[in-house]
């Protein structure tokens, strides 16, 4: 027998349930593995000439995990700044404007980062 | 008087009334971390794009992250990388129910302390020693 209960499951007042706490969970999971290679890329190429910095980026299996790296952290990046200025800014005007400066850095940062790595991967 | 009652009204006590706590403060430094892992990630995408445009720009985000702050800067985003990433490993483990107890809760909190430290410095030994110390 359907009930409305169907309609209801999951989903509250707010029209959604879990899913922030879900995908900062889930990109957080992704990020474990991917700062460890991030961390060993800085550390491993401190004063790297522009030609060897550049073979190394240009290697699919490095550019693939930068790229799913940049990408998991800007969503886990919108999540958390998002969190603090929740809890921080209390003017309405402000938070507002803060939330949507974040979801634009978050972007900006995932875009930017996203055209470098295809673009030095292409060799253009 | 309704500004008299406003005044007098009870409110909960917020965090300047206790007295400041270990897990208090790796619950304050996970938020710090993380957004110092923003400021780092701009780091990033400069240098990415910088690679990118080619190798006029590349040297000037090199000269940068080669310089004294840049170093400094470079030294404190993976040590707030990792800190970050043990502090969210913490909270995994804590999502499952576990280790939610007194004990667990302090040793947690030092052995993020102590392990995000002594790997920082050691990644960032075998880096400079690997790099023939440039």
């Amino acid at each position: 027998m359907a009930t409305p209960l169907k309609r209801a499951r999951g989903l509250g007042a707010a029209h959604e349930g879990t899913e922030t706490f879900w995908r900062q969970r889930v990109t957080a999971m992704a990020n474990i593995p991917l700062v460890i290679f991030l961390v060993l890329s800085i550390v491993s190429h401190i004063g790297a000439s522009y030609a060897q910095v550049k073979a190394y980026l240009a290697n699919p299996i490095v550019a693939v995990l930068m790229l799913a790296l940049v990408i998991s952290a800007a969503v886990h990046m919108r999540i958390g700044l998002r969190e603090i200025i929740e809890d921080y800014v209390h003017a309405e005007g402000c938070k507002v404007l803060a939330l949507v400066a974040t979801t634009f850095f978050a972007g900006l940062i995932a875009i930017a980062s996203t055209l470098a790595i295809v673009k030095i991967s292409l060799g253009s | 008087m309704i500004n008299k009652l406003e005044a007098e009204r009870p409110l909960s006590p917020h965090l300047q009334i206790y007295r400041p706590m270990l897990t208090m403060m790796m619950s304050i430094a996970h938020r710090i971390t993380g957004f110092g892992n923003a400021v780092g990630f701009a780091l990033l995408t400069w240098w990415l794009v910088a690679i990118s445009i080619g190798p006029d720009a590349y040297a000037t985000v090199d000269a940068f992250f080669l310089s004294l702050i840049g170093r400094v800067l470079l030294f404190l985003f993976t040590w707030s990388l990792i800190h970050h990433m043990l502090g969210g490993i913490r909270h995994l483990i804590w999502d499952t129910g576990h280790g939610l107890d007194k004990v667990s809760i302090e040793v947690f909190a030092w052995a993020t302390i102590i392990s995000s430290v002594v790997l920082t410095v050691l990644i960032w030994v075998a880096g400079y020693a690997l790099m023939g110390g440039q």
